[in-house]
C-alpha cells in the first residue's frame, strides 16, 4: 500500500461537499477564528493553537471512525474535537473559557481534553505509545475498534514516536497515525527538523503509507475507506501523512513567516475553493455557522466559572 | 554593552549575559527548540543570538532527549553547552540524559570527568498554560549526585552564574520563572523604599537596613522573590512583623554559605507541588544549625498537591501568592 498518493488537480473544482460536512468545517473555522478575537480582545487567557487551514482533515476522517474508536489528539486539537462532537462546541469553549459546563471542568483548557472516546495532551509525541497500548486492548475487544492518534510533523522529533512505531508493527495493532504535515512547527520549517522523510521513515518499520494532498473531502474518503477498514480488520498500523498548511500563527500572534510564505499558505485553503466553486450554497452556510459561534461565544462568556468538582 | 540607564528587565538581562556569554567564550553553544532568528525561543530569550553566533546557535527538532544529550557530548569534547528546554515541564523528556549521563559521568569514570552543560528550563504558572506548561518540577531534580540545580533570580547576575556552573564542572539546571522574565532586576543593593539587599557569598539578603530583631526570615527561589517582597511589606506595614529574605541562585546543593537566618522563625517559600518539596531539603539542612534557636518549626510553603489547572481562577487556588506567604507567616508567629 506504501507510495499511494491522492493529488488535488491543480486547485480544480472539488466535488460538491454533503450539507453535514460544509457544517462542520465552518464551525471549525468559526470556532477558531472567534478564539484568536477573543484572544485580542484579552478576553481569553493562556495559550491556544488554531487548526485555520487543516479543518478538513478531521472532516473528512470522521465517517471512517466509529464511536468506539479512541482518538488521541494534541495541543492543536480544537478540529480534531469538533469534527467528532461538533454539538459539544459549547463545552469545549466553556473549557477553554473556564466557564460553566466545560468539558474537564476548566482544569485541562484547551490542550488536555478527554470526553467520550477523545483524549488530547500538550506534550509532543507523548501519547503515540499510549495509543498503541490502548489499540492492543481494542484489539483484544475483538469489536474492530481502532486508535487513531494526530501528529504533527515536527512531533517527528521525538524518540517516542519510534518507539511506539516500532511496538505498534510487532504486536500489531490496529492504529491510524494521522499526521498533519503543514510544513512548520511553531517556528521551525519542517525541512529544518527532519532528516529524510515521514514516508521513508515509516517504510523502515514496514508499516503502510499513504500520502494524501488534497481537500477533496470526498476525494481523501475514497482514498482511506478501504484502508481504514483493513486497519481494524487486520489489526495493523497505518500511517497516513496529510499535506496541509497553517494558515494561522503557531500559538497566537507569534508568526514569523514571510508574507510570501503566507500567501503561498492560504493559496491552498480549502474554505477559498469551497467559496468559489459553490459561492450561493457556501455564503449562506457560512453567515450562518459565522452567527451561530458568536452567539455560542455571547452565551458561553456570560456563563460563571467553571466549578472544579472532582478533584 | 553600554549599561541600560533604568534596570533591565530580566528577559533582557538573561539575553544580554547569552550574548556576553557567547562573546567572550568561543567554546560556548546554545541548543534549543525555535531559539533562532527571526523567533528567538518561545520566551525570546535567545533573541539575536543566532544572528550573531551562527551556527554555534542552533534550532532544534522538537527532541528534548537528543538535544540535552547533544548538549553532554559537545562538553564531554571540550566545548560547552547551553540547551534550551522550552517549557521546563518537558525537562522530564531529558531525564535520563541529565541522571544517568551527564551527571554520572563526571564521577563515574573512576577520575573528574568536566561536564560543562547548562540546561536552562522557563518554569512556573500564573500565565493559564494548563496542567503540562506551567510546572515548577525543581524538586525533581534534587539529590541527584553531580548535578546543580540552579534558579534565576532578580538580584543575581545571570552572566556570573552560567560561568559558574561552566567553571564547577558538572552539569546543571537553570530554573527561570516565566513571569520573572517580565520583571526587572534590581540594582545597587536597592529593592524599594523600604528594602535593601546585599550578595554575602552568592546568597540575596534583603532587609529593612539598620534594623534589628526580625520575626521570621523567608528563604525563597528567585521566581518567588517579587510574592515574598510583597508577602514582607504588607508584614511589615499592615501587621507589624519583621523580614528578611535570602534568596540564594543555587537551591541544589543547598548552602547558605554561612549567613545564618536572623528571624526567630524560619518560612520557605516555593512554587512546586507539595510533598517532597525544595522547602523540605532546606530545613533538613537548616534543623542542625538553628537548633535551639527555632522557636517552632520551619514553616513550609508550596503549591497544593495538585496539577495546575488552565483556568486562571482556578490555577490560582493552586499556586502561591504573596498572601499564601503572608499568612503562612502569621500563622506561624502566632
Ligand atoms: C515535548 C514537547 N516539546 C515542545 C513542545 C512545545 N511545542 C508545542 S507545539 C510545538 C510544535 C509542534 O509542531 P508540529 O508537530 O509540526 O505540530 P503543529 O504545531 O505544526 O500542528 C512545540 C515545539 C511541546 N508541547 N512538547
Ligand atoms: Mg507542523
Amino acid at each position: 500500500m506504501t507510495g499511494v498518493i491522492v493529488e488535488d488537480v491543480e486547485h480544480g473544482r472539488p466535488s460538491p461537499l454533503a450539507l453535514g460536512d460544509l457544517d462542520r468545517l465552518l464551525l471549525i473555522r468559526h470556532f477558531e477564528n472567534a478564539l484568536l478575537r477573543l484572544f485580542g480582545e484579552g478576553l481569553l487567557s493562556g495559550t491556544t493553537h488554531t487548526c485555520l487551514g487543516q479543518e478538513h482533515v478531521p472532516v473528512a476522517l470522521n465517517p471512517l471512525l466509529r464511536e468506539d474508536d479512541f482518538t488521541f489528539s494534541h495541543h492543536r486539537g480544537h478540529g480534531h474535537f469538533l469534527a467528532r462532537y461538533g454539538e459539544e462546541a459549547g463545552a469545549l469553549l466553556a473549557e477553554i473559557m473556564g466557564r460553566r459546563g466545560a468539558l474537564c471542568d476548566g482544569v485541562g483548557g484547551s490542550q488536555h481534553i478527554y470526553h467520550r472516546t477523545f483524549m488530547s495532551t500538550g506534550v509532543q509525541g507523548e501519547s503515540l505509545p499510549v495509543a498503541v497500548g490502548m489499540a492492543l486492548r481494542l484489539r483484544r475487544a475483538g469489536h474492530g475498534a481502532l486508535a487513531c492518534a494526530y501528529l504533527g510533523d515536527g512531533t517527528w522529533g521525538e524518540g517516542s514516536v519510534y518507539e511506539a512505531l516500532n511496538l505498534a508493527a510487532l504486536w500489531g495493532a490496529p492504529l491510524l497515525v494521522v499526521v498533519e504535515n503543514n510544513g512548520i512547527a511553531q517556528s521551525t520549517p519542517t525541512e529544518r527538523g527532519m532528516a529524510g522523510t515521514i514516508e521513508g521513515r515509516v517504510a523502515a518499520f514496514g508499516i503502510p503509507y499513504l500520502r494524501i494532498d488534497s481537500i477533496d473531502l470526498a476525494a481523501v474518503r475514497a482514498a482511506l475507506t478501504g484502508p481504514v477498514a483493513a486497519v481494524r480488520k487486520d489489526a495493523f498500523p497505518l500511517v497516513v501523512e496529510f499535506v496541509t498548511r497553517r494558515l494561522g500563527p503557531h500559538s497566537k500572534g507569534d508568526d514569523t513567516r514571510t508574507p510570501d510564505e503566507l500567501r503561498r499558505a492560504r493559496a491552498g485553503d480549502w474554505y477559498e475553493r469551497y467559496a468559489a466553486a459553490f459561492p450561493r450554497r457556501f455564503a449562506e452556510a457560512d453567515a450562518t455557522w459565522r452567527r451561530y459561534v458568536d452567539d455560542l461565544v455571547a452565551e458561553v462568556s456570560a456563563r460563571p466559572p467553571a466549578q472544579w468538582t472532582v478533584r | 554593552m553600554r549599561e541600560p540607564v533604568r534596570a533591565e528587565r530580566v528577559s533582557e538581562h538573561l539575553n544580554r549575559a547569552l550574548h556576553d556569554v557567547l562573546a567572550a567564550d568561543p567554546t560556548v553553544h546554545v541548543l534549543g527548540e525555535d531559539i533562532a532568528d527571526p523567533y528567538g525561543g518561545a520566551f525570546k530569550i535567545t533573541k539575536g543570538l543566532s544572528s550573531r553566533f551562527g551556527d554555534r546557535v542552533r534550532s532544534t527538532p522538537i527532541s528534548e532527549a537528543a538535544i540535552v544529550g547533544t548538549g553532554a557530548g559537545l562538553a564531554l569534547g571540550g566545548d560547552k553547552a547551553i540547551v534550551e528546554i522550552m517549557f521546563a515541564d518537558f525537562a522530564a523528556l531529558a531525564f535520563d540524559q541529565l541522571m544517568n549521563f551527564a551527571s554520572k559521568s563526571t564521577t563515574m569514570y573512576g577520575r573528574p570527568v568536566p561536564m560543562p552543560l547548562v540546561v536552562r528550563c522557563p518554569s512556573g504558572g500564573r500565565r493559564g498554560y494548563g496542567p503540562t506548561h506551567s510546572q515548577s518540577p525543581q524538586k525533581h531534580f534534587l539529590g541527584v549526585p553531580g548535578l546543580s540545580v540552579l534558579e534565576l533570580t532578580p538580584f543575581h547576575d545571570a552572566r556570573a552564574l552560567l560561568e559558574d556552573a561552566f567553571a564547577a564542572g558538572r552539569p546543571a539546571l537553570l530554573f527561570e520563572d516565566k513571569v520573572l522574565y517580565t520583571r526587572r532586576m534590581f540594582r545597587d543593593g536597592v529593592v524599594d523604599e523600604l528594602f535593601r539587599y546585599e550578595l554575602v557569598n552568592g546568597l540575596a539578603r534583603v532587609a529593612v537596613e539598620g534594623v534589628d530583631g526580625h520575626d521570621c526570615t523567608i528563604i525563597a527561589p528567585g521566581g518567588m522573590a517579587h510574592r515574598a517582597l510583597e508577602a514582607m511589606r504588607e508584614l511589615l506595614l499592615e501587621h507589624d512583623v519583621l523580614c528578611e529574605l535570602l534568596v540564594p541562585a543555587r537551591l541544589y546543593p543547598f548552602d547558605l554559605g554561612g549567613v545564618l537566618p536572623r528571624g526567630r522563625q524560619v518560612c520557605v517559600a516555593e512554587d512546586g507541588a507539595a510533598g517532597a518539596t525544595w522547602g523540605a531539603e532546606v530545613a533538613t539542612r537548616l534543623y542542625p544549625v538553628l537548633w535551639g534557636r527555632l522557636a517552632r518549626p520551619i514553616t513550609l510553603v508550596s503549591a497544593a498537591d495538585s496539577v495546575i489547572p488552565a483556568a486562571p481562577h482556578l490555577e490560582r487556588e493552586v499556586l502561591v501568592h504573596a498572601d499564601t506567604i503572608r499568612l503562612a507567616v502569621l500563622e506561624a508567629l502566632a
